[in-house]
């Protein structure tokens, strides 16, 4: 099943590395990540969406928890979310035509970043699912070059706070 | 802290080592560490011991924290310094041993460009590390060494790395030592909850087969004395794990001994045949439940550990309790509502122990492996500490030796690093000067630290260096043997293997050789009677003897084999 964990980590040294290599270490699966800063400065929040059945995602989230710069693991699968991915798609309109591709961007509200006499370049926001239709829809075009960002996602209503506590 | 005047990333350095009341560093110095050298050279309150290699300072460093529970401290150089430390840092994130290495690193503005003697030594321990630092400004230094002795020696302990950049430790500061470490995204639990004991309490007191698996975590958390308080007030069977082996008396009818791949028959029929098993400081390593769907299938089972992550991690258990196992065991004690009978139990366990006894060959007179354990074992009534290496003759330790306290066997478990026990054995030798130190090598492992055989003759540490040569690898032998069609593919050292006795008095230490049985008694008290320094005993052993009882690896309890089924090939 698909997961997607939200992690609290130190703004620290190597600590998107610590995750990565505790990921390829274990042997676990990431579909996307991402990070970035928060509202607390020496904070970082990081969107990884993984898949793997109930005892790999409860090993996931205790060697999440485990590694030392990590402040707190929430697997917000279980929970009202909102999720969303930017792509940046650049699409050949010669095969069609330029009207026929703007009309599609427009469906996925999307928006028009960049044009030249051949490709133009797409801008789209979404769940990554609403990406992966756009992507569909797009392929018999020619998508010339794509740039997805990974997934980043909070909690809806009450947010997950990071504890402001005191660091030695 | 009052003291405002400047001092240099060095001198801080050891005033962080002195105020965490370091004994030992165990070092090589090199370019990147001279200016630590330096001040070294006039420091008075720790020794330095010089190894000969990195490798070898880092098992020493773990085999002084094994023994003690206090953090084992490495001082290596950058580059190959650092690198060389990888294999006894990786050694002691498997046992969970306490160790803080610190490593030179080239100058601040040269990382990453390929300086002479750099290496990424951050990225090559990230996975072995409980975790690492590295120090960029000199401002930081006395708060990260704080929270790496705290990280290292609290919780699952660990090795922990310092990186040392050469500028870092020619700068200078005011020097403050935090006196409280908080780490926000490190709170080990300590106290296991208290409704998960009260439950565990009653399914052990109602089990009609309830046995104890206790590992390494036990003798971590200093737990020997209530777990046998525990196991003794209610008389329930001990089986242990090679690292949790001296946590409760070998010598007791309730000691089942060692369970798992070379563990005794009847340990493991008890724990195929349990009601409750009660896993305690244990990770249900895959050497110990073999195939893991088939372990202690019948058994209600009740995991304590310190670490999260080691629950349901190969073995789904039924009650977890997280938390600090020397409480949990006391508390476990206290909440017990009644003593469970045990008698047809025991009676039905004793009876496996006669059905399928720990034997070996004794008809031919030929000296054997476990003779000279057994030996061992009786003449020192299992008060000495014994380092093992890896491989055969740590399997028979494990199985002959009678430990009866805990801190006496040290061995590399997780890893299984050959070149562990020479030297390991020197840090016990220095943690504990007043017990016997037994260093146990196959022919094969013997010479991978032989190296650090001139750091214990330099030193005068009375270590009864020890030598079962069988001229073999003997364990891969033996699983050539039993699963690759006997081909015995670089194996046999009997031809290339140097002459131990010579190698032992180039370094100085007295040294024989015996391949008769009846020798072995006189040798054995030479070693033990000799304590102004080491000495050393080869044992010739026959060459293709293999460890039984057996358990193949991912199977079955019901797959094990007991005994070599074509006795003839033996020679």
């Amino acid at each position: 099943m698909r997961h997607t964990i939200t992690v609290l980590v130190e703004n620290t040294f190597g600590a998107f590395d610590r995750v990565a290599t505790m990921f390829s270490a274990k042997g676990f699966n990431i579909e996307s990540i991402s990070i970035g800063e928060t509202e607390i400065r020496e904070i970082s929040r990081m969107t990884i969406v993984t898949r793997g059945d109930d005892k790999i995602i409860d090993q996931v989230v205790k060697q999440l928890n485990r590694l030392v710069d990590t402040i707190k693991v929430v697997d917000l699968t279980e929970f009202e979310r909102t999720e969303r991915e930017l792509a940046l798609i650049s699409v050949n309109y010669q095969r069609a035509s330029l009207e026929e591709v703007k009309n599609i961007c427009d469906i996925f509200r999307g928006n028009v970043v960049d044009i030249n006499s051949q490709f133009i370049t797409l801008e789209v926001t979404g769940p990554p699912a609403k990406i992966n239709a756009l992507v569909e829809v797009l392929t018999p075009f020619g998508i010339k070059e794509m740039a997805r960002s990974g997934t980043v996602a909070l909690k809806r209503g009450e947010r997950a706070k990071p504890q402001k506590k005191e660091v030695a | 802290m009052t003291n405002k005047q400047k001092m240099s990333g060095a001198d801080i350095f050891f005033e962080c080592l002195r105020l965490e009341k370091v004994e030992y560093i165990f070092g090589y110095p090199g370019g990147a560490t001279l200016k630590i050298y330096e001040k070294l050279y006039d420091i008075d309150f720790l020794t330095h011991i010089l190894s000969r290699h990195e490798q070898g300072a880092t098992h020493m460093a773990e085999g002084y924290a094994k023994a003690t529970g206090k953090v084992g401290v490495v001082l290596a150089t950058s580059g190959p310094g650092a690198t060389n430390t990888v294999t006894g840092i990786a050694n002691a994130y498997m046992d969970s041993s306490p160790l803080v290495v610190f490593t030179g690193q080239v100058p601040t503005h040269l990382i990453g460009n390929d300086a002479f003697q750099e290496a990424d030594i951050m990225g090559i321990t990230r996975p072995i590390t409980k975790h690492n630092f590295i120090v960029r400004d000199v401002k930081e230094l006395a708060p990260i060494i704080r929270k790496a002795f705290h990280l290292a020696s609290t919780g699952r302990p660990g090795p922990v790395l310092v990186d040392l950049p050469k500028d870092v430790i020619n700068s200078e500061c005011e020097f403050n030592y935090p006196e409280n470490v908080n780490i926000r995204g490190y709170k080990p639990t300590l106290s296991g909850h208290v409704n998960q004991i009260k439950k565990a309490a009653q399914v052990i007191s109602k089990a009609k087969r309830p046995l104890l698996y206790v590992g390494g975590g036990v003798i971590m958390a200093n737990a020997s004395q209530e777990l046998r308080s525990f196991a003794i007030d209610y008389g329930i069977p001990v089986t242990m794990t090679l690292q949790g082996l001296g946590a409760f008396p070998g010598t007791s009818e309730q000691s089942l001994g060692m369970l798992g791949m070379h563990g005794t028959y009847w340990a493991n029929q008890a724990v195929n045949n349990c009601d409750c098993l009660v896993a305690l400081g244990a990770r249900f390593d895959d050497r110990v439940t073999g195939k893991t769907d088939t372990f202690a299938m019948n058994a209600y089972k009740i995991h304590v550990d310190i670490d999260p992550t080691a629950i349901d991690k190969n073995v789904s258990v039924d009650l977890p309790i997280v938390g600090d196992v020397k409480r949990i065991i006391a508390e476990l004690r206290q909440a017990m509502p009644g003593k469970p009978d045990v008698a047809h139990w025991m009676k039905q366990i004793n009876a496996w122990r006669e059905d399928c006894p720990l034997h070996y060959e004794k008809e031919d007179g030929k000296l054997r492996t476990e003779y000279v354990l057994e030996k061992l074992s009786e003449k020192t009534q299992g008060e000495a500490i014994v380092v093992t290496d890896v491989g055969q003759h740590q399997m028979w330790t494990a199985q002959y030796y009678k430990f009866n306290h805990p801190r006496s066997h040290l061995t590399s478990g997780g890893l299984g690093t050959m070149g562990f026990s020479v030297p390991a054995s020197i840090g016990a030798a220095l943690a504990v000067p007043e017990r016997p130190i037994i260093s146990i090598s196959g022919d094969g492992g013997f010479q991978m630290n032989i190296q650090e055989l001139i750091t214990a003759a330099y030193l005068k540490l009375p270590i009864n260096f020890i030598i079962l040569n069988n001229s073999f690898l003997g364990m891969v032998r033996q699983w050539q043997e039993l699963f690759h069609a006997e081909k015995y593919s670089f194996t046999d050292l009997g031809a290339s293997n140097p002459d131990f006795v010579k190698v032992g008095e180039a370094f100085g230490i007295p040294s024989v050789s015996t391949d008769k049985i009846d020798e072995v008694d006189g040798i054995i008290d030479q070693l033990l009677a000799k304590t102004d320094g080491p000495m050393l005993a080869e044992f010739k052993v026959v060459k293709e003897d293999m460890v039984f009882p057996m358990v193949p690896s991912g199977g079955s309890i019901s797959d094990m084999i007991v005994k070599r089924l074509n006795p003839q090939r033996m020679i």
